[in-house]
């Protein structure tokens, strides 16, 4: 067994049995940090292994919250139809800005705040319609917490945090499956070098497309988690520019473009938030806004001294070639 | 013998500077080619278009009898033509077998298939013992070597070799010379030089295209070339290392 | 609607939008020489904008007077800024770059949450009130001085970098970097004063627009957001674009807000962002790349 197996058993191992020895405090955090590896590790398809940054993947997230909760508040119906919907719409979405950035030459910065415009317009769109609910929210009917409703995802706690669980567990395995794919090689071909990779014979458009269809699929389903697990939607909180800082902080904090870099950086930044809360109220010292300052302030300490992320230095420690 | 390349009248201009004005030359199966001139001749230029980085504003470029003008470089490489950079480009933070593997991949179906395949092709450009480091951390000479390693991975019927020998010790040269020979010996592998180093092209080349401000002056063999009176005229006063 | 109600307000976004125009030239100057983009620039601002509200309320000094002060500390703070920490930046991958300045832009945000609460904070002068009326078009003075100081700004910027030793190097620097280094231009030092330029542009539009906004901690990444919208529509790294960028989104504003409604004024403006990134990405006024 290497080492990798063994360190992703036991991980495993914890995950599936956390909910018995956790009080649904903790619980609420294990999924919260989920969520969190689970979108880092969508955008990191786009960012990490194709090279293209995008900054407005809330726009994803927030395309599947509202195509499976549209779906369920209008007009009953679970999210199991809502899930392909909101994946396709999301893939075709990423596909079409996509096709409009890279079929005009935009790249670099520019890309970057070409997603940012997409998700606040969609944001301020969503704001105006009426099927959305506009500014006052879209609330999902909240049925009975303590037995499991599979059909329409309803249940306990720890209903959500296994959801989370098999996500992040299945976007793991897709990422190292894409990774050591055709694909994968390709997208780090061109992240690496777009003229080399094109004359090396390949279709740099195609492959980024289909990077960003991908990502913004992945990051689908997390909105459609979103929304059962929020029930409630508002397009001010769901499409905001820094719910797309949230998903990418984790990546970029673990390690962008490695297999659990988001994972672990989600793991990081999540329980480091939750520590500063407690540190602070155990100080008596509750001010507003003073737990996101220790919070930028060690973000400022990992960018500056850790350019890489947390992840590769502490692969290379343990031994791990990912 | 059949020509494998042939292009006629190729121009090109950029922002009214005209690079290349008419040229036409060929390359024939199996031939070892090069195109040599002074600098600002339109060497590059003429080699980005038979490599679809630009489309030329007139003039045909027909590969083995079908016309790839105006491809894009991704379709120039899967028509079979693989090519260098002048200016290297490794994917660096790629491992030295992945980036041979990017290459692989075009004629393999699977992964594991393109990783084998590359292998052979490190092992033959004798980069075998630095398949696992990265690409960022090669030598110029060995960035060189993976480059060509790297086309010819995609199994090309024409190497095209954007001044491959600059800036490399005579002695790399000279290895380099002898890898060409190799391929070429072994495997009838057509080859079109674009070179500055004459020492390379004379040790190399069987006929030589001389291009001057965007237009062929000469071609012949290398000895007909050197006692060209127009070539020697516009060229050969130059920096030359014969 | 009448005539001149309309009018009244498009001229209103030309002059609110001179002054949008000035912060964004900070972006601008700021990403045309150092290459870096300021994901911070709007959190800057609100520091400005605070600067001038404090002043205003401890000592009563008029904004436009809290000007030289605040420009001044500005230009030290951009300068130690760039010296200290992005400077060791530049010649890493973009999304570190945007790490380094979120995590700057959060601090800024949540120390003014921290130190002045989330209430709004504004400044209250006489003339505030007041307006000139040009036949029935009615100007008000506030927003009148703001872009006429806006625009004198633009152009000692303007004049600095045209004539003076250092602005001509820092265009050598944003022009050719590496030739700006053969030549032996202390390029780090010019990267550093750029960006304290940048920084006083934001000093003088945050000044003048607390005449006419209030300022919270959470308007920053708002102000961010708009500079971006501007400087892009005017071209990233033109000065002149980001002026007249700053007119065509203030009064794209006035408009949006006069016939559509408030709160979609600004997809308007990030709808125009789109368009101009896909059809000509270096902006009405900025050079091919």
């Amino acid at each position: 067994m290497t080492r990798t197996a063994l360190l992703l058993a036991i991980l495993g191992v914890v995950a599936v049995v956390f909910p018995w020895i956790a009080g649904p405090y903790a619980l609420s955090v294990a999924t919260l940090i989920l969520y969190f590896a689970y979108t880092g590790q969508a955008w990191n398809v786009m960012m990490g292994f194709a090279g293209q940054l995008s900054l407005g993947h809330a726009l994803y997230v927030g395309i599947g919250a509202y195509a499976a909760g549209g779906l369920y508040y209008h007009l009953g119906i679970g999210p199991w139809l809502g899930l392909p919907l909101a994946i396709a719409a999301a893939a075709l979405v990423g596909a079409i800005i996509g096709w409009l950035a890279f079929r005009f030459g935009v790249a670099g910065v520019y890309f970057a705040l070409l997603t940012i415009a997409f998700a606040e317009f969609t944001r301020i769109g969503f704001d105006h319609m009426a099927w959305t609910g506009g500014p006052g929210g879209m609330f999902l009917p909240v049925a009975e917490r303590d037995h499991i409703d599979l059909v329409h995802f309803r249940g306990p706690p720890a209903l959500y945090y296994y959801a989370m669980l098999a996500l992040t567990a299945g976007a793991l395995a897709l990422c190292a499956r894409l990774l050591d794919s055709r694909a994968g090689y390709y997208w780090r071909a061109i992240r690496e070098n777009e003229d080399a990779a094109q004359a090396l014979g390949v279709h740099v458009f195609r492959w980024k497309l289909l990077a960003m269809a991908i990502s913004a699929g992945m990051t689908a389903i997390a909105g459609v988690f979103y929304a059962f697990y929020n029930n409630s939607l508002f397009p001010e909180q769901i499409f905001h520019t820094g719910r797309s800082i949230e998903i990418i902080l984790g990546s970029v904090i673990g390690g962008v473009g490695t297999l659990f870099g988001p994972i672990l950086g989600a793991a990081v930044l999540t329980l480091l938030s939750e520590a500063v809360t407690a540190a602070l109220a155990a100080l008596g010292w509750e001010v507003p806004g003073a737990k996101q300052v220790v919070y930028g302030v060690v973000l400022l300490g990992v960018v500056v001294f850790l350019p890489g992320g947390i992840w590769p230095p502490l692969a290379r420690r343990l031994g791990i070639r990912r | 013998m059949t020509e494998l390349l042939q292009a006629r009248g190729l121009a090109k201009s950029f922002r009214g500077l005209r690079a290349v004005a008419g040229a036409s030359f060929d390359v024939a199966e199996g031939e070892i080619a090069a195109l040599i001139g002074p600098n600002g001749a339109g060497k590059t230029t003429v080699f980005n278009l038979i490599a679809g980085v630009y489309a030329p504003d007139a003039g045909t470029i027909h590969f083995a009898g079908r016309p790839i003008h105006g491809l894009r470089p991704d379709q120039v490489c899967a028509a079979g033509i693989g090519r260098t950079f002048q200016l290297v480009k490794p994917f660096p933070a790629l491992s030295v077998l992945d980036n041979v593997v990017v290459g692989a991949l075009r004629v393999e179906r699977t992964v594991a298939g393109a990783r084998a395949a590359a292998r052979v092709v490190l092992d033959r450009l004798e980069l075998e013992a630095r398949a696992a480091q990265p690409a960022a951390t090669l030598t110029l000479s060995d960035r060189r070597r993976l480059e060509i390693a790297r086309a010819l991975a995609t199994r090309p019927r024409l190497l095209l070799l954007d001044e491959v020998m600059a800036g490399l010790r005579p002695t790399e040269c000279d290895q380099l010379v002898e890898v060409f020979r190799d391929l070429h010996r072994s495997e009838g592998l057509t080859i079109l030089l674009i070179e500055h180093v004459m020492r390379a092209v004379m040790a190399l080349a069987q006929r030589i295209a001389v291009l001057d401000r965007g237009e062929v002056i000469a071609t012949g063999t290398p000895g007909e070339v050197v006692h060209d009176p127009a070539v020697l005229s516009c060229y050969l006063g130059e920096d030359t290392e014969l | 609607m009448p005539f001149e109600f309309v009018v009244g307000g498009v001229v209103a976004g030309i002059l609110t939008g001179l002054v949008y125009g000035l912060m964004a030239l900070g972006l601008s100057v700021i990403f045309g020489v150092v290459r870096i983009v300021n994901f911070a620039h709007g959190e800057l601002m609100t520091v400005a904008m605070y600067a001038a509200a404090l002043l205003f309320a401890r000592f009563e000094l008029d904004p436009f007077l809290a000007v030289l002060p605040v420009a001044a500390a500005f230009f030290v703070l951009g300068y130690a800024l760039q010296a200290g920490l992005i400077n060791r930046f530049i010649t890493r991958p973009e999304h570190s770059q945007f790490m380094l300045l979120v995590a700057i832009g959060l601090i800024v945000v949540n120390a003014l949450l921290m130190a002045f609460g989330p209430d709004a904070r504004g400044v209250q002068v006489d003339y505030q009130l007041e307006s000139f009326e040009l036949g029935d078009i009615v100007v008000d003075k506030a927003r009148l001085y703001a872009a006429g100081l806006a625009v004198l700004t633009a152009l000692a910027l303007i004049g600095l970098f045209r004539f003076t030793r250092t602005g001509k190097a820092i265009r050598a620097c944003a022009d050719n970097h590496f030739a700006a280094r053969v030549v032996g231009l202390n390029v780090k030092r010019l990267y550093a004063i750029t960006f304290g330029l940048g920084a006083v542009c934001v000093a003088v539009a945050g000044c003048s627009l607390t005449l006419l906004f209030d300022v919270t901690p959470s308007v920053g990444p708002q102000y961010t957001l708009l500079a971006f919208v501007i400087v892009i529509v005017g071209g990233l790294g033109s000065m002149l674009g980001a002026l007249v960028g700053g007119v065509l989104i203030g009064v794209s504003e006035a408009l949006a807000g006069l016939y559509i409604s408030p709160s979609a004024k600004s997809m308007l403006s990030f709808g125009l962002l789109i368009v101009v990134l896909i059809v000509r990405p270096q902006g009405l006024f900025g050079r091919r790349r």
